[in-house]
């Protein structure tokens, strides 16, 4: 439905029609495991997009939980605080002597630097934030436009939590809450704080929770394929964002770490993560913290190949990390597939390559929509030039056109790119467009190129 | 995997650094003829639909052929049934096999050679596009064309049409298209007319035809075909062009698997018989008083509409504009017919006209967008 109607009826129903929800092996059973704690964590200056650390610690310094590690060069109210009490053992950098990782050997102890939380119903807007951002807890308050860590000194004109993940072999967020409902309303309750407008709740259609029952919140009934859980789609659905407005969003597990924040005083990001994918052998949640050492959590999961591929998040948008590497600071899915460096014989004749799903009915797939697949790395095909028009839309469920916004984002037109609606995406609202794509381009790397530009250039 | 093998032999002069390097692109166009490569995702989705331009192209081409095995045999139908001698259908087919394959492999051979050339000489891979319009190319000549005339056609189509532009995917004019106006334009005597329809029609004294638009534009009424005829194709015409059914079977195959811009075919059909429905309330001539339906079946419309119009580069690309160019397909298909006799044929102007002006439709969609846009935000502006 276009926006302004879907505004003008003031249904807080909203039913996604354009998407694909891909049907993927191997996702995370609903067995919560609690992992044991990690020996070494790390904190990935890439997780926080356009943030340059600057270092507070050296190597060898003691950390309790909540000190900060570093602060962002351009803000340096920006802090970013260390989520376990340990040693400092080593600050890894890449080219150009970027730091690409810190990494913190733990102690066990989980001493935590305590902050004045226990009157946090009567903060007012300054002091929540102030607690949020000294505490470390703001990185995980996102902003759109341009998809990054908000601005302390703006105010959003509404705040979008979505209570549902619509990508393949995704977290299941009801599991991922079920024994912290109490710290997510909590979270609620502070977020609500920080700004004049709503504070919106997108739930899954038909799944009644105690997110339902939450009071003073708008919530949204959102039915529909992937993307329907992109906060995204349901922003434009709802509340779209206009030229110099902002809005913040936040994911569903992060809101439960605020509120367990403002409840104990204590920064403690805890993760309860899914690890799925076709090669996972026993696919299941683990209990853990922000930042844990992989190879842990792989080795009980289990894998059944060599050749693979590790993916902090989804497999449509996530990021490729090395076995030896640490969980990301915001993801809450871990997912593995085979590496797909296969030749296929004949494989690009319509029905003889049936073991991937596809959005033209060129092989039998589509005759069985149920069916789970065993996908890997594949490109399926070369990257080709563009050709075929019509397909992007067809997984692009807002009233923005794909083709002609990438395509300007490609020339780097400002003005163009703004009037197309720049504002509004993020690369993950094009990941499916990455997926379907005939001549395999890469769409989520032009948008975010393109959104790094409007950074620049507008800011 | 043996064959695998081989070719990974093969390809070693052609890897980076060594000596044929430049050559690589014509060495893994027939690579990955054979495999579907072992490419991994670098970027974006980790996960990759099964679709790619080979695949869709492929698919193009299986819904041509049903037009081409009738266009085939309807070649021969039209010789043997004016020839007045015994035939069978072996004899059909075997004669409009020798007619139509040469010209086949002329438009392969030449369309690929500038193709392969282009890529080399550019250092990208080679796009798959050309399968199709190598095929299409000659499937909308008359059956007598001289074979060079083909290959010059398919060379101007080629380079002034697709390479000049910048090549696949940037070219303004369908290339298939492209290449029949080459030929039309330059070559009239054989392309218009009573004796290039039927084959060998030239050159034997009992053999002619016309088409049915080229009757009707000369103002003959009595017409020796029912509309049955007409819609099953066993009509004088361009080679593969004449049967509606065969092109309806094609494009049920485009609109099933998704292949195809069913939005475009709906269109110009609508738009077609619309315009055909106000002419036969006018009357005024043949061409006008041709019944709407008929004018549906007959000359080219069903197969440019199917195969050309849904050429996706050279047609509208957003959802509403191709709409709009499918219904303007279709206006001005009928409007070259009853208007301009010289031209008896309008679909292929028609399609190159509405190719040219496929940009601007889509700019007023994209504006009416960007305006909504606007508004929107005009609308939520609050006093603080």
């Amino acid at each position: 439905m276009h926006p302004i109607y879907s505004r003008l009826i003031m249904s807080k129903d909203i039913r996604i029609k354009n998407g694909l929800s891909i049907k993927i092996k191997g996702a995370a059973e609903n067995i919560v495991k609690k992992a044991v704690f990690p020996k070494s964590i790390s904190l990935n200056p890439n997780d926080f997009h356009l943030i340059t650390p600057k270092m507070v610690v050296k190597i060898g310094d003691n950390l309790k939980a909540g000190d900060v590690v570093f602060y962002s060069k351009d803000n340096q109210d920006m802090k970013f605080c260390s989520p376990v009490s340990g040693n400092v053992k080593d600050i890894v950098r890449g080219q150009k002597r970027k730091i690409t990782e810190i990494i913190i050997d733990t102690d066990l102890l989980q001493k935590s630097k305590k902050f004045k939380t226990s009157k946090f119903e009567d903060f007012k807007r300054e002091d929540i934030i102030l607690s949020l951002l000294e505490s470390g807890c703001w990185p995980f308050i996102n902003q759109r436009p341009y998809d990054i860590i908000a601005n302390p000194s703006d105010t959003p004109k509404s705040i979008f939590i979505s209570t549902f993940n619509t990508a393949p072999i995704s977290a299941d967020i009801q599991i991922v809450l079920d024994d912290q409902k109490n710290e997510f309303i909590t979270g609620i309750k502070v977020l609500k704080k920080l700004t004049n407008g709503s504070l919106n709740i997108c739930v899954e259609k038909g799944n009644q929770t105690f997110i339902n029952e939450i009071k003073d919140v708008v919530i949204h009934n959102v039915s529909g394929p992937h993307p329907a859980g992109n906060v995204g789609v349901q922003i434009h659905h709802i509340d779209p964002i206009n030229s110099g407005e902002k809005v913040w969003t936040i994911n569903p597990e992060d809101v439960a770490i605020i509120g367990r924040f403002f409840l104990t005083g204590n920064y403690t990001p805890l993760r309860t993560i899914a690890i799925s994918g076709p090669p996972v052998k026993y696919p299941q949640y683990y209990k853990t913290i922000a930042g844990s050492k992989l190879s842990e959590l792989i080795n009980d999961a289990g894998v059944n190949d060599d050749l693979l591929r590790f993916i902090n998040g989804d497999v449509l948008s996530g990021k490729t990390v090395d076995k030896d590497n640490y969980l990301g600071f915001y993801n809450n899915t871990f997912s593995v597939l085979r590496e797909g460096n296969h030749y296929n014989m004949f494989g690009w004749i319509p029905f003889i390559n049936n073991k991937v799903p596809s959005i033209y009915k060129t092989s039998f797939s589509w005759l069985f929509p149920n069916k789970k697949y065993d996908l890997d790395t594949n490109m399926n095909g070369e990257e080709r030039a563009f050709v075929v028009t019509g397909e992007m839309e067809k997984v692009f469920p807002m009233d923005i056109l794909p083709m002609q916004l990438l395509k300007e984002c490609m020339i780097g037109d400002i003005e163009k790119m703004e009037n197309l609606g720049i504002y509004e995406v993020a690369p993950e609202d094009f990941s499916l467009i990455d997926y379907s794509s005939s001549s395999k381009i890469e769409a989520q790397q032009i948008i975010r190129k393109g959104l790094d530009l409007m950074i620049l250039e507008v800011g | 995997m043996n064959i695998r093998n081989i070719l990974d032999n093969l390809k070693k002069p052609f890897n980076k650094g060594e000596k044929w390097e430049k050559f690589a692109p014509a060495f893994n166009a027939f690579d990955t003829f054979l495999f579907v490569p072992n490419h991994t995702t670098k970027h974006g989705a980790h996960v990759r639909d099964a679709v790619d331009l080979k695949r869709t192209m492929i698919t193009v081409i299986i819904a041509l052929l049903p037009a081409l095995f009738y266009g085939i045999y309807n070649t021969g139908f039209q010789y043997y049934s004016q020839l007045g001698t015994e035939f069978d259908s072996i004899d059909l087919i075997l004669h409009g096999s020798l007619k139509i394959l040469p010209m086949i492999a002329v438009s392969y051979i030449v369309g690929l050679t500038i193709e392969f050339a282009f890529a080399i000489f550019r250092g990208h891979e080679i796009n798959e596009g050309y399968l199709v319009t190598g095929l299409l190319i000659p499937m909308i000549m008359p059956v007598d064309i001289p074979l060079w005339m083909v290959g010059l056609s398919v060379a101007f189509a080629v380079f002034i049409g697709k390479e000049a532009f910048g090549g696949t995917g940037m070219n303004i004019l369908n290339p298939a298209l492209t290449a029949r106006a080459f030929a039309f334009f330059a070559y009239p005597t054989y392309m218009s007319g009573n004796q290039v329809w039927v084959s060998e029609a030239s050159n034997i004294d009992g053999v002619s035809g016309e088409t049915i638009l080229g009757m009707l534009a000369s103002g003959s009424s009595s017409l020796p075909y029912e509309p049955m005829q007409m819609f099953m194709g066993s009509i004088p015409g361009s080679i593969a062009e004449t049967s509606t059914l065969m092109v309806l079977i094609g494009a049920l195959i485009l609109v099933y698997t998704g292949v195809g811009s069913w939005r475009i075919m709906v269109g110009s059909v609508i738009g077609a018989a619309i315009t055909g429905l106000l002419f036969n309330l006018w009357g005024a001539n043949e061409l006008m008083s041709f019944n709407w339906i008929n004018h549906l079946m007959v000359g080219g419309f069903a197969f440019g509409v199917v195969f050309m119009a849904t050429d996706p580069v050279s047609a509208a690309q957003t959802v509403k504009g191709k709409w709009i160019y499918g219904l303007l397909v279709g206006l001005f298909c009928i409007l070259i017919r009853v208007f301009n006799p010289a031209y008896p044929e309008g679909v292929m102007l028609a399609i190159l006209l509405m190719n040219v002006f496929a940009p601007t439709i889509d700019h007023y969609v994209v504006e009416a967008n960007i305006n909504r846009r606007i508004k929107r935000s005009l609308k939520t502006v609050k006093i603080p």
